[in-house]
Protein backbone atom coordinates (compact mmCIF):
# COMPACT_ATOMS: atom_id res chain seq x y z
CA UNK A 1 0.00 0.00 0.00
CA UNK A 2 2.76 2.42 -0.80
CA UNK A 3 0.43 4.48 -2.98
CA UNK A 4 -1.35 5.60 0.16
CA UNK A 5 1.74 7.64 0.94
CA UNK A 6 0.69 9.99 -1.88
CA UNK A 7 -1.88 11.36 0.59
CA UNK A 8 1.05 13.18 2.19
CA UNK A 9 1.02 15.58 -0.78
CA UNK A 10 -2.36 16.99 0.18
CA UNK A 11 -1.16 19.11 3.16
CA UNK A 12 1.45 20.70 0.88
CA UNK A 13 -1.20 21.61 -1.69
CA UNK A 14 -3.55 22.92 0.99
CA UNK A 15 -1.02 25.05 2.86
CA UNK A 16 1.26 26.18 0.01
CA UNK A 17 -1.26 26.65 -2.82
CA UNK A 18 -4.43 27.00 -0.77
CA UNK A 19 -3.70 30.47 0.70
CA UNK A 20 -3.86 31.98 -2.81
CA UNK A 21 -7.52 30.97 -2.99
CA UNK A 22 -8.76 31.19 0.58
CA UNK A 23 -7.15 34.46 1.65
CA UNK A 24 -10.38 35.98 2.95
CA UNK A 25 -11.99 37.04 6.22
CA UNK A 26 -15.49 35.71 5.51
CA UNK A 27 -17.24 33.42 6.05
CA UNK A 28 -16.04 33.29 9.64
CA UNK A 29 -15.88 29.77 11.08
CA UNK A 30 -16.10 29.36 14.86
CA UNK A 31 -15.52 33.11 14.86
CA UNK A 32 -12.16 32.78 13.08
CA UNK A 33 -11.32 34.48 9.78
CA UNK A 34 -11.72 32.00 6.91
CA UNK A 35 -7.95 31.83 6.18
CA UNK A 36 -7.14 30.96 9.80
CA UNK A 37 -9.96 28.41 9.97
CA UNK A 38 -8.67 26.80 6.74
CA UNK A 39 -5.19 26.44 8.19
CA UNK A 40 -6.45 25.05 11.50
CA UNK A 41 -8.70 22.58 9.69
CA UNK A 42 -5.79 21.39 7.55
CA UNK A 43 -3.57 20.86 10.57
CA UNK A 44 -6.19 18.50 11.98
CA UNK A 45 -6.63 16.81 8.59
CA UNK A 46 -2.85 16.44 8.28
CA UNK A 47 -2.68 14.59 11.59
CA UNK A 48 -5.48 12.29 10.37
CA UNK A 49 -3.66 11.69 7.08
CA UNK A 50 -0.44 10.81 8.89
CA UNK A 51 -2.38 8.41 11.11
CA UNK A 52 -3.81 6.68 8.01
CA UNK A 53 -0.36 6.45 6.41
CA UNK A 54 1.05 5.07 9.66
CA UNK A 55 -1.73 2.49 9.87
CA UNK A 56 -1.05 1.10 6.39
CA UNK A 57 2.74 1.45 6.40
CA UNK A 58 4.38 -2.00 6.32
CA UNK A 59 7.53 -0.43 7.81
CA UNK A 60 5.79 -0.16 11.16
CA UNK A 61 5.39 -3.90 11.35
CA UNK A 62 8.94 -4.69 10.24
CA UNK A 63 10.79 -2.83 12.93
CA UNK A 64 8.38 -2.66 15.80
CA UNK A 65 11.14 -1.97 18.28
CA UNK B 1 9.22 39.37 47.23
CA UNK B 2 5.90 39.56 45.42
CA UNK B 3 3.71 36.66 44.31
CA UNK B 4 4.92 36.82 40.74
CA UNK B 5 8.56 36.45 41.74
CA UNK B 6 7.83 33.38 43.83
CA UNK B 7 6.36 31.65 40.78
CA UNK B 8 9.33 32.58 38.63
CA UNK B 9 11.88 31.48 41.24
CA UNK B 10 10.01 28.20 41.68
CA UNK B 11 10.26 27.58 37.92
CA UNK B 12 14.01 28.12 37.94
CA UNK B 13 14.44 25.77 40.93
CA UNK B 14 12.15 23.18 39.35
CA UNK B 15 14.22 23.24 36.16
CA UNK B 16 17.42 22.87 38.15
CA UNK B 17 16.02 20.02 40.25
CA UNK B 18 14.59 18.07 37.31
CA UNK B 19 17.74 18.71 35.32
CA UNK B 20 19.91 17.17 38.05
CA UNK B 21 17.49 14.32 38.76
CA UNK B 22 17.61 13.34 35.11
CA UNK B 23 21.00 11.69 35.52
CA UNK B 24 20.14 9.84 38.71
CA UNK B 25 21.65 6.38 38.90
CA UNK B 26 23.37 6.70 35.55
CA UNK B 27 26.94 6.85 34.57
CA UNK B 28 26.87 9.45 31.85
CA UNK B 29 29.24 8.70 29.00
CA UNK B 30 29.45 10.50 25.68
CA UNK B 31 26.55 8.59 24.14
CA UNK B 32 24.36 9.16 27.21
CA UNK B 33 25.20 12.85 27.40
CA UNK B 34 24.68 13.66 23.72
CA UNK B 35 21.88 11.31 22.60
CA UNK B 36 20.67 9.71 25.87
CA UNK B 37 21.91 6.30 24.72
CA UNK B 38 19.26 6.27 21.95
CA UNK B 39 16.75 5.10 24.51
CA UNK B 40 13.84 7.56 24.44
CA UNK B 41 10.33 6.41 23.68
CA UNK B 42 7.69 8.49 21.90
CA UNK B 43 6.83 10.82 24.83
CA UNK B 44 10.37 12.05 25.52
CA UNK B 45 11.25 12.40 21.84
CA UNK B 46 8.00 14.30 21.46
CA UNK B 47 8.99 16.67 24.26
CA UNK B 48 12.43 17.27 22.79
CA UNK B 49 10.97 18.02 19.38
CA UNK B 50 8.28 20.18 20.94
CA UNK B 51 11.12 21.95 22.74
CA UNK B 52 12.22 23.30 19.39
CA UNK B 53 8.76 24.62 18.54
CA UNK B 54 7.76 26.34 21.74
CA UNK B 55 10.60 28.62 22.58
CA UNK B 56 10.41 32.15 23.93
CA UNK B 57 10.14 33.18 20.31
CA UNK B 58 6.78 31.44 20.09
CA UNK B 59 5.59 32.69 23.44
CA UNK B 60 6.59 36.34 23.02
CA UNK B 61 7.27 36.52 19.30
CA UNK B 62 4.22 34.53 18.18
CA UNK B 63 1.79 36.70 20.09
CA UNK B 64 3.80 39.79 19.13
CA UNK B 65 3.72 38.80 15.45
CA UNK B 66 -0.07 38.37 15.52
CA UNK B 67 -0.37 41.69 17.38
CA UNK B 68 1.91 43.61 15.04
CA UNK B 69 1.36 42.00 11.64
CA UNK B 70 -1.83 39.95 11.84
CA UNK B 71 -2.43 37.36 9.10
CA UNK B 72 1.19 36.77 8.01
CA UNK B 73 1.82 35.29 11.50
CA UNK B 74 -0.14 32.19 10.40
CA UNK B 75 2.94 30.99 8.55
CA UNK B 76 4.31 29.78 11.91
CA UNK B 77 1.35 27.38 12.14
CA UNK B 78 1.95 25.99 8.66
CA UNK B 79 5.65 25.29 8.37
CA UNK B 80 5.85 23.00 11.37
CA UNK B 81 2.93 20.97 10.08
CA UNK B 82 4.62 20.41 6.70
CA UNK B 83 7.95 19.69 8.39
CA UNK B 84 6.29 16.88 10.38
CA UNK B 85 4.89 15.38 7.19
CA UNK B 86 8.41 15.40 5.72
CA UNK B 87 9.76 13.98 8.98
CA UNK B 88 7.74 10.79 8.56
CA UNK B 89 9.73 9.90 5.45
CA UNK B 90 13.02 11.68 6.01
CA UNK B 91 13.89 10.94 9.64
CA UNK B 92 13.72 7.12 9.87
CA UNK B 93 16.60 6.58 7.39
CA UNK B 94 18.61 9.25 9.24
CA UNK B 95 17.96 7.52 12.57
CA UNK B 96 18.94 4.07 11.24
CA UNK B 97 22.15 5.41 9.72
CA UNK B 98 22.98 7.21 12.96
CA UNK B 99 22.43 4.07 15.03
CA UNK B 100 24.44 1.82 12.73
CA UNK B 101 27.35 4.28 12.69
CA UNK B 102 27.00 5.41 16.29
CA UNK B 103 26.66 9.09 15.42
CA UNK B 104 26.36 11.78 18.09
CA UNK B 105 25.82 14.99 16.17
CA UNK B 106 24.30 16.32 12.99
CA UNK B 107 27.76 16.97 11.61
CA UNK B 108 28.70 13.31 12.23
CA UNK B 109 26.03 12.41 9.71
CA UNK B 110 27.67 14.50 7.00
CA UNK B 111 31.14 13.27 7.99
CA UNK B 112 30.12 9.65 7.53
CA UNK B 113 27.89 10.03 4.49
CA UNK B 114 30.48 11.97 2.57
CA UNK B 115 33.49 10.44 4.29
CA UNK B 116 34.80 13.94 4.97
CA UNK B 117 35.71 15.39 8.38
CA UNK B 118 36.23 18.69 6.53
CA UNK B 119 32.56 18.74 5.58
CA UNK B 120 31.86 18.02 9.26
CA UNK B 121 33.79 21.13 10.24
CA UNK B 122 31.91 23.24 7.67
CA UNK B 123 28.52 21.94 8.84
CA UNK B 124 29.49 22.49 12.49
CA UNK B 125 30.55 26.06 11.88
CA UNK B 126 27.29 26.81 10.07
CA UNK B 127 25.43 25.18 12.97
CA UNK B 128 27.27 27.09 15.69
CA UNK B 129 26.90 30.43 13.89
CA UNK B 130 23.16 29.81 13.67
CA UNK B 131 22.78 28.39 17.21
CA UNK B 132 24.48 31.15 19.21
CA UNK B 133 22.07 33.91 18.10
CA UNK B 134 19.22 31.49 18.76
CA UNK B 135 20.54 31.01 22.30
CA UNK B 136 20.87 34.78 22.66
CA UNK B 137 17.21 35.07 21.65
CA UNK B 138 16.24 32.67 24.46
CA UNK B 139 18.26 34.62 27.03
CA UNK B 140 16.84 37.92 25.80
CA UNK B 141 13.31 36.50 26.06
CA UNK B 142 14.05 35.24 29.55
CA UNK B 143 15.23 38.68 30.63
CA UNK B 144 12.11 40.35 29.22
CA UNK B 145 9.79 37.82 30.86
CA UNK B 146 11.35 38.01 34.31
CA UNK B 147 11.54 41.79 34.26
CA UNK B 148 7.96 42.25 33.05
CA UNK B 149 6.30 39.45 35.02
CA UNK B 150 8.30 40.31 38.14
CA UNK B 151 7.09 43.93 37.95
CA UNK B 152 10.68 45.10 37.66
CA UNK B 153 11.88 43.60 40.97
CA UNK B 154 14.62 41.65 39.17
CA UNK B 155 16.50 43.35 36.37
CA UNK B 156 16.68 41.56 33.06
CA UNK B 157 20.49 41.50 33.36
CA UNK B 158 20.35 39.55 36.63
CA UNK B 159 17.69 37.24 35.18
CA UNK B 160 19.88 36.47 32.16
CA UNK B 161 22.84 35.56 34.41
CA UNK B 162 20.71 33.34 36.65
CA UNK B 163 19.05 31.64 33.68
CA UNK B 164 22.36 31.00 31.97
CA UNK B 165 23.83 29.57 35.18
CA UNK B 166 20.86 27.23 35.74
CA UNK B 167 20.93 25.87 32.17
CA UNK B 168 24.72 25.50 32.22
CA UNK B 169 24.64 23.60 35.50
CA UNK B 170 22.12 20.97 34.55
CA UNK B 171 23.44 20.54 31.02
CA UNK B 172 26.93 19.85 32.36
CA UNK B 173 25.53 17.27 34.75
CA UNK B 174 22.87 15.54 32.68
CA UNK B 175 23.28 16.51 29.03
CA UNK B 176 20.28 15.93 26.79
CA UNK B 177 18.48 14.00 29.55
CA UNK B 178 18.31 17.22 31.54
CA UNK B 179 16.59 18.96 28.64
CA UNK B 180 14.07 16.16 28.24
CA UNK B 181 13.15 16.10 31.93
CA UNK B 182 12.76 19.85 32.25
CA UNK B 183 10.69 19.73 29.07
CA UNK B 184 8.09 17.68 30.96
CA UNK B 185 7.49 20.62 33.30
CA UNK B 186 7.74 23.18 30.55
CA UNK B 187 5.29 21.65 28.11
CA UNK B 188 2.73 20.90 30.81
CA UNK B 189 2.82 24.48 32.03
CA UNK B 190 2.90 26.13 28.65
CA UNK B 191 -0.04 24.03 27.45
CA UNK B 192 -2.21 25.06 30.38
CA UNK B 193 -1.14 28.71 30.35
CA UNK B 194 -1.41 29.32 26.62
CA UNK B 195 -4.74 27.57 26.10
CA UNK B 196 -6.14 29.45 29.07
CA UNK B 197 -4.93 32.84 27.86
CA UNK B 198 -6.04 32.19 24.27
CA UNK B 199 -9.59 31.45 25.41
CA UNK B 200 -9.83 33.81 28.38
CA UNK B 201 -8.72 37.08 26.77
CA UNK B 202 -11.16 36.99 23.81
CA UNK B 203 -13.99 36.00 26.17
CA UNK B 204 -13.30 38.59 28.81
CA UNK B 205 -12.64 41.55 26.56
CA UNK B 206 -14.89 40.81 23.58
CA UNK B 207 -17.35 38.10 24.62
CA UNK B 208 -15.90 35.47 22.28
CA UNK B 209 -13.83 34.81 19.18
CA UNK B 210 -16.43 36.01 16.69
CA UNK B 211 -16.93 39.42 18.30
CA UNK B 212 -13.16 39.80 18.77
CA UNK B 213 -12.32 39.22 15.11
CA UNK B 214 -15.28 41.40 14.09
CA UNK B 215 -13.93 44.23 16.27
CA UNK B 216 -10.45 43.85 14.78
CA UNK B 217 -11.90 43.78 11.26
CA UNK B 218 -13.86 46.95 11.99
CA UNK B 219 -10.78 48.74 13.35
CA UNK B 220 -8.24 47.38 10.84
CA UNK B 221 -9.93 45.89 7.76
CA UNK B 222 -8.07 42.92 6.29
CA UNK B 223 -5.61 42.72 9.21
CA UNK B 224 -6.38 39.07 9.99
CA UNK B 225 -5.64 37.81 6.48
CA UNK B 226 -2.68 38.25 4.12
CA UNK B 227 -2.20 41.74 2.64
CA UNK B 228 -2.12 42.33 -1.13
CA UNK B 229 1.34 43.87 -0.90
CA UNK B 230 4.35 42.99 1.19
CA UNK B 231 3.73 39.78 3.08
CA UNK B 232 1.23 38.46 0.52
CA UNK B 233 0.35 34.92 -0.52
CA UNK B 234 3.58 34.55 -2.54
CA UNK B 235 5.64 35.58 0.46
CA UNK B 236 3.59 33.29 2.69
CA UNK B 237 3.86 30.22 0.50
CA UNK B 238 7.59 30.56 -0.20
CA UNK B 239 8.38 31.28 3.46
CA UNK B 240 6.38 28.27 4.66
CA UNK B 241 8.19 26.03 2.17
CA UNK B 242 11.66 27.29 3.09
CA UNK B 243 11.14 27.09 6.83
CA UNK B 244 9.58 23.63 6.51
CA UNK B 245 12.70 22.41 4.71
CA UNK B 246 14.97 24.07 7.26
CA UNK B 247 13.02 22.86 10.31
CA UNK B 248 14.96 19.65 10.97
CA UNK B 249 18.25 21.16 9.80
CA UNK B 250 18.72 22.92 13.14
CA UNK B 251 21.51 20.94 14.80
CA UNK B 252 19.63 20.53 18.09
CA UNK B 253 16.44 19.36 16.37
CA UNK B 254 18.43 17.00 14.18
CA UNK B 255 20.22 15.70 17.28
CA UNK B 256 16.92 14.99 19.03
CA UNK B 257 16.16 12.41 16.32
CA UNK B 258 19.09 10.32 17.58
CA UNK B 259 17.62 10.03 21.07
CA UNK B 260 14.73 7.91 19.75
CA UNK B 261 14.56 4.22 20.65
CA UNK B 262 13.46 3.25 17.14
CA UNK B 263 11.98 4.52 13.91
CA UNK B 264 8.44 3.73 14.96
CA UNK B 265 8.73 6.35 17.71
CA UNK B 266 9.61 8.94 15.08
CA UNK B 267 6.67 8.00 12.84
CA UNK B 268 4.26 8.14 15.76
CA UNK B 269 5.41 11.63 16.54
CA UNK B 270 4.70 12.71 12.97
CA UNK B 271 1.02 12.09 13.77
CA UNK B 272 0.87 13.84 17.12
CA UNK B 273 3.09 16.85 16.55
CA UNK B 274 0.82 18.58 13.99
CA UNK B 275 -2.00 18.59 16.54
CA UNK B 276 0.29 19.93 19.24
CA UNK B 277 1.15 22.72 16.82
CA UNK B 278 -2.34 24.07 17.49
CA UNK B 279 -1.02 25.50 20.78
CA UNK B 280 0.21 28.30 18.55
CA UNK B 281 -3.38 29.11 17.62
CA UNK B 282 -4.00 30.08 21.23
CA UNK B 283 -0.82 32.17 21.30
CA UNK B 284 -2.15 34.05 18.28
CA UNK B 285 -5.58 34.51 19.85
CA UNK B 286 -3.93 36.11 22.89
CA UNK B 287 -1.92 38.37 20.59
CA UNK B 288 -5.04 39.36 18.64
CA UNK B 289 -6.89 40.10 21.86
CA UNK B 290 -4.15 42.54 22.84
CA UNK B 291 -4.52 44.62 19.65
CA UNK B 292 -7.42 46.71 20.87
CA UNK B 293 -6.68 46.35 24.60
CA UNK B 294 -3.04 47.45 24.81
CA UNK B 295 -2.76 49.44 21.58
CA UNK B 296 0.24 51.45 20.52
CA UNK B 297 3.11 48.98 21.00
CA UNK B 298 5.48 49.13 18.06
CA UNK B 299 8.93 47.97 17.01
CA UNK B 300 10.49 45.46 19.39
CA UNK B 301 7.84 46.28 21.99
CA UNK B 302 5.20 44.18 20.17
CA UNK B 303 6.82 41.19 21.86
CA UNK B 304 5.54 42.53 25.17
CA UNK B 305 1.90 42.37 24.02
CA UNK B 306 1.08 39.14 25.86
CA UNK B 307 2.65 40.22 29.14
CA UNK B 308 1.27 43.76 29.00
CA UNK B 309 -2.23 42.36 28.63
CA UNK B 310 -1.55 39.82 31.40
CA UNK B 311 -0.33 42.35 33.95
CA UNK B 312 -3.34 44.51 33.08
CA UNK B 313 -5.76 41.61 33.59
CA UNK B 314 -4.54 39.46 36.48
CA UNK B 315 -3.35 39.37 40.07
CA UNK B 316 0.42 39.12 40.47
CA UNK B 317 0.33 35.41 41.33
CA UNK B 318 -1.31 34.58 37.98
CA UNK B 319 1.29 36.69 36.22
CA UNK B 320 3.87 34.70 38.19
CA UNK B 321 2.53 31.42 36.79
CA UNK B 322 2.64 32.84 33.27
CA UNK B 323 6.15 34.12 33.94
CA UNK B 324 7.20 30.70 35.26
CA UNK B 325 5.97 29.08 32.05
CA UNK B 326 7.86 31.72 30.11
CA UNK B 327 11.09 31.07 32.02
CA UNK B 328 10.84 27.34 31.26
CA UNK B 329 10.25 28.02 27.56
CA UNK B 330 13.57 29.84 27.56
CA UNK B 331 15.53 27.31 29.63
CA UNK B 332 14.55 24.11 27.80
CA UNK B 333 15.47 25.14 24.25
CA UNK B 334 18.45 27.02 25.70
CA UNK B 335 19.75 23.85 27.33
CA UNK B 336 19.25 21.84 24.12
CA UNK B 337 21.21 24.43 22.19
CA UNK B 338 23.99 24.36 24.79
CA UNK B 339 24.29 20.56 24.62
CA UNK B 340 24.27 20.58 20.84
CA UNK B 341 26.75 23.39 20.34
CA UNK B 342 29.10 21.80 22.88
CA UNK B 343 28.85 18.46 21.08
CA UNK B 344 29.66 20.11 17.76
CA UNK B 345 32.72 21.77 19.23
CA UNK B 346 34.05 18.63 20.90
CA UNK B 347 33.00 15.93 18.47
CA UNK B 348 33.37 17.71 15.15
CA UNK B 349 35.88 20.51 15.64
CA UNK B 350 38.20 19.11 18.33
CA UNK B 351 38.03 15.52 17.12
CA UNK B 352 38.70 16.59 13.53
CA UNK B 353 42.09 17.78 14.78
CA UNK B 354 42.82 15.13 17.42
CA UNK B 355 41.60 12.01 15.60
CA UNK B 356 42.70 9.57 18.29
CA UNK B 357 40.89 11.31 21.15
CA UNK B 358 38.95 8.94 23.41
CA UNK B 359 35.22 9.33 24.00
CA UNK B 360 35.99 10.32 27.61
CA UNK B 361 38.21 13.13 26.45
CA UNK B 362 35.66 14.36 23.90
CA UNK B 363 32.97 14.35 26.58
CA UNK B 364 35.19 16.33 28.94
CA UNK B 365 35.80 18.92 26.24
CA UNK B 366 32.09 19.08 25.43
CA UNK B 367 31.25 19.72 29.09
CA UNK B 368 33.91 22.39 29.39
CA UNK B 369 32.57 24.09 26.27
CA UNK B 370 29.12 24.52 27.85
CA UNK B 371 29.99 27.45 30.17
CA UNK B 372 32.08 29.04 27.43
CA UNK B 373 29.16 29.00 24.97
CA UNK B 374 26.82 30.27 27.67
CA UNK B 375 29.17 33.15 28.46
CA UNK B 376 29.46 34.12 24.79
CA UNK B 377 25.67 34.14 24.54
CA UNK B 378 25.30 36.17 27.75
CA UNK B 379 27.82 38.66 26.38
CA UNK B 380 25.85 39.15 23.16
CA UNK B 381 22.58 39.29 25.08
CA UNK B 382 23.77 42.08 27.34
CA UNK B 383 25.85 43.93 24.73
CA UNK B 384 22.96 43.90 22.27
CA UNK B 385 24.13 45.34 18.99
CA UNK B 386 23.17 44.91 15.39
CA UNK B 387 25.49 42.01 14.59
CA UNK B 388 23.58 39.52 16.63
CA UNK B 389 20.24 40.70 15.29
CA UNK B 390 21.53 40.30 11.75
CA UNK B 391 22.81 36.80 12.54
CA UNK B 392 19.52 35.87 14.11
CA UNK B 393 17.58 36.83 11.01
CA UNK B 394 19.99 34.77 8.93
CA UNK B 395 20.13 31.72 11.24
CA UNK B 396 17.17 29.89 9.80
CA UNK B 397 18.35 30.51 6.23
CA UNK B 398 21.84 29.32 7.19
CA UNK B 399 20.74 25.92 8.45
CA UNK B 400 18.34 25.52 5.52
CA UNK B 401 21.43 25.44 3.28
CA UNK B 402 22.23 22.00 4.73
CA UNK B 403 19.05 20.56 3.26
CA UNK B 404 20.13 19.76 -0.34
CA UNK B 405 23.28 17.80 0.53
CA UNK B 406 21.50 16.04 3.38
CA UNK B 407 18.44 14.93 1.46
CA UNK B 408 20.47 13.95 -1.62
CA UNK B 409 22.63 11.67 0.52
CA UNK B 410 19.61 9.74 1.82
CA UNK B 411 18.47 7.77 -1.20
CA UNK B 412 20.80 6.37 -3.79
CA UNK B 413 22.18 9.86 -4.38
CA UNK B 414 25.69 8.71 -5.24
CA UNK B 415 26.27 11.56 -7.63
CA UNK B 416 26.89 14.22 -4.97
CA UNK B 417 30.63 14.52 -4.34
CA UNK B 418 31.96 15.76 -1.02
CA UNK B 419 33.45 18.75 -2.84
CA UNK B 420 29.98 19.46 -4.24
CA UNK B 421 28.37 19.29 -0.79
CA UNK B 422 30.98 21.60 0.72
CA UNK B 423 30.83 24.09 -2.17
CA UNK B 424 27.02 24.13 -2.17
CA UNK B 425 26.80 24.84 1.57
CA UNK B 426 29.54 27.49 1.53
CA UNK B 427 28.11 29.31 -1.50
CA UNK B 428 24.55 29.02 -0.15
CA UNK B 429 25.54 30.49 3.22
CA UNK B 430 27.52 33.26 1.51
CA UNK B 431 24.48 34.07 -0.64
CA UNK B 432 22.26 34.28 2.44
CA UNK B 433 24.72 36.63 4.13
CA UNK B 434 25.16 38.83 1.04
CA UNK B 435 21.43 39.02 0.37
CA UNK B 436 20.56 39.80 3.99
CA UNK B 437 23.27 42.37 4.57
CA UNK B 438 22.54 44.26 1.35
CA UNK B 439 18.75 43.96 1.86
CA UNK B 440 18.37 42.40 -1.56
CA UNK B 441 14.90 41.13 -2.45
CA UNK B 442 13.52 39.15 -5.35
CA UNK B 443 12.11 42.46 -6.61
CA UNK B 444 15.59 44.03 -6.86
CA UNK B 445 17.07 40.90 -8.45
CA UNK B 446 14.38 40.37 -11.08
CA UNK B 447 12.52 43.70 -11.49
CA UNK B 448 10.58 42.37 -14.47
CA UNK B 449 8.51 39.91 -12.41
CA UNK B 450 4.80 40.62 -11.89
CA UNK B 451 4.15 42.66 -8.76
CA UNK B 452 2.80 39.89 -6.50
CA UNK B 453 5.53 37.35 -7.27
CA UNK B 454 8.23 39.88 -6.35
CA UNK B 455 7.39 39.20 -2.71
CA UNK B 456 8.79 35.65 -2.90
CA UNK B 457 11.10 34.93 0.02
CA UNK B 458 14.63 35.67 -1.15
CA UNK B 459 15.86 32.54 0.65
CA UNK B 460 14.64 30.59 -2.40
CA UNK B 461 17.47 32.25 -4.36
CA UNK B 462 20.16 31.08 -1.92
CA UNK B 463 18.81 27.54 -1.96
CA UNK B 464 18.79 27.50 -5.77
CA UNK B 465 22.36 28.87 -5.94
CA UNK B 466 23.39 26.21 -3.43
CA UNK B 467 21.82 23.41 -5.48
CA UNK B 468 23.33 24.58 -8.78
CA UNK B 469 26.81 24.87 -7.20
CA UNK B 470 26.47 21.43 -5.63
CA UNK B 471 25.48 19.90 -8.97
CA UNK B 472 28.14 21.61 -11.06
CA UNK B 473 30.98 20.84 -8.63
CA UNK B 474 29.85 17.22 -8.18
CA UNK B 475 29.67 16.58 -11.91
CA UNK B 476 33.01 18.36 -12.35
CA UNK B 477 34.63 16.26 -9.61
CA UNK B 478 33.39 13.02 -11.11
CA UNK B 479 34.74 14.00 -14.55
CA UNK B 480 38.17 14.94 -13.19
CA UNK B 481 38.78 11.85 -11.10
CA UNK B 482 36.34 9.21 -12.28
CA UNK B 483 38.02 6.19 -10.70
CA UNK B 484 39.88 7.22 -7.61
CA UNK B 485 37.32 8.17 -5.04
CA UNK B 486 34.08 6.88 -3.69
CA UNK B 487 31.39 9.54 -3.77
CA UNK B 488 28.67 9.87 -1.17
CA UNK B 489 28.88 6.87 1.13
CA UNK B 490 25.56 5.15 0.57
CA UNK B 491 26.48 1.76 1.95
CA UNK B 492 27.29 3.04 5.40
CA UNK B 493 30.79 1.59 5.34
CA UNK B 494 33.42 4.22 5.77
CA UNK B 495 36.91 3.77 4.43
CA UNK B 496 38.55 6.65 6.29
CA UNK B 497 40.11 6.17 9.69
CA UNK B 498 37.44 8.15 11.48
CA UNK B 499 37.52 7.06 15.11
CA UNK B 500 35.82 3.71 15.57
CA UNK B 501 33.62 3.33 18.57
CA UNK B 502 34.82 0.99 21.23
CA UNK B 503 31.62 -0.90 21.67
CA UNK B 504 29.70 -2.87 19.11
CA UNK B 505 26.30 -2.91 20.75
CA UNK B 506 23.59 -1.59 18.47
CA UNK B 507 21.06 -0.89 21.19
CA UNK B 508 23.04 0.22 24.19
CA UNK B 509 19.97 0.70 26.29
CA UNK B 510 16.39 -0.15 25.59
Amino acid sequence: MRTIRALALLPFLALLVGPFFVNRVTPAIFGMPFLLAWIVAWIVITAAIMAVIFRFDPANREDAQ
Amino acid sequence: MNGALIGIAAAALLALGLGFLARRGRNIGLEQWTVAGRSFGAPLVFLLMAGEIYTTFTFLGGSGFAYGKGGPAYYILCYGTLAYVLSYFMLPPIWRYARDNRLYSQSDFFVRKYDSPTLGVVVSLVGIVALIPYLVLQFKGLGIIVQTAGYGAISSTLAVWIGAAVATAYVMVSGVRGSAWTAVAKDTMILVVVVFLGLYFPLRYYGGLGPMFAAIEAAKPGFTVLPAHGENAWWFSSTVLLTALGFYMWPHTFGSIYTARGTRVIRQNAIVLPIYQLILLFVFLAGFAAILQVPGLSGVDVDLALFKLSTKSFDPWVVGVIGAAGVLTALVPGSMILTTAATLIAQNLYRAVDRSASDERVLRIAKLSVPVIALVAVYFTLAGGQTIVALLLMGYSFVTQLFPSLVLSLGGGKWVAREGAIAGIVVGVATVAAVSLTHTTVATLVPSLPAGIKELNVGIVALAVNFVTLSVVSVGASLLVPMQRPLADVSGASSRAWPRRRTDRFWPES
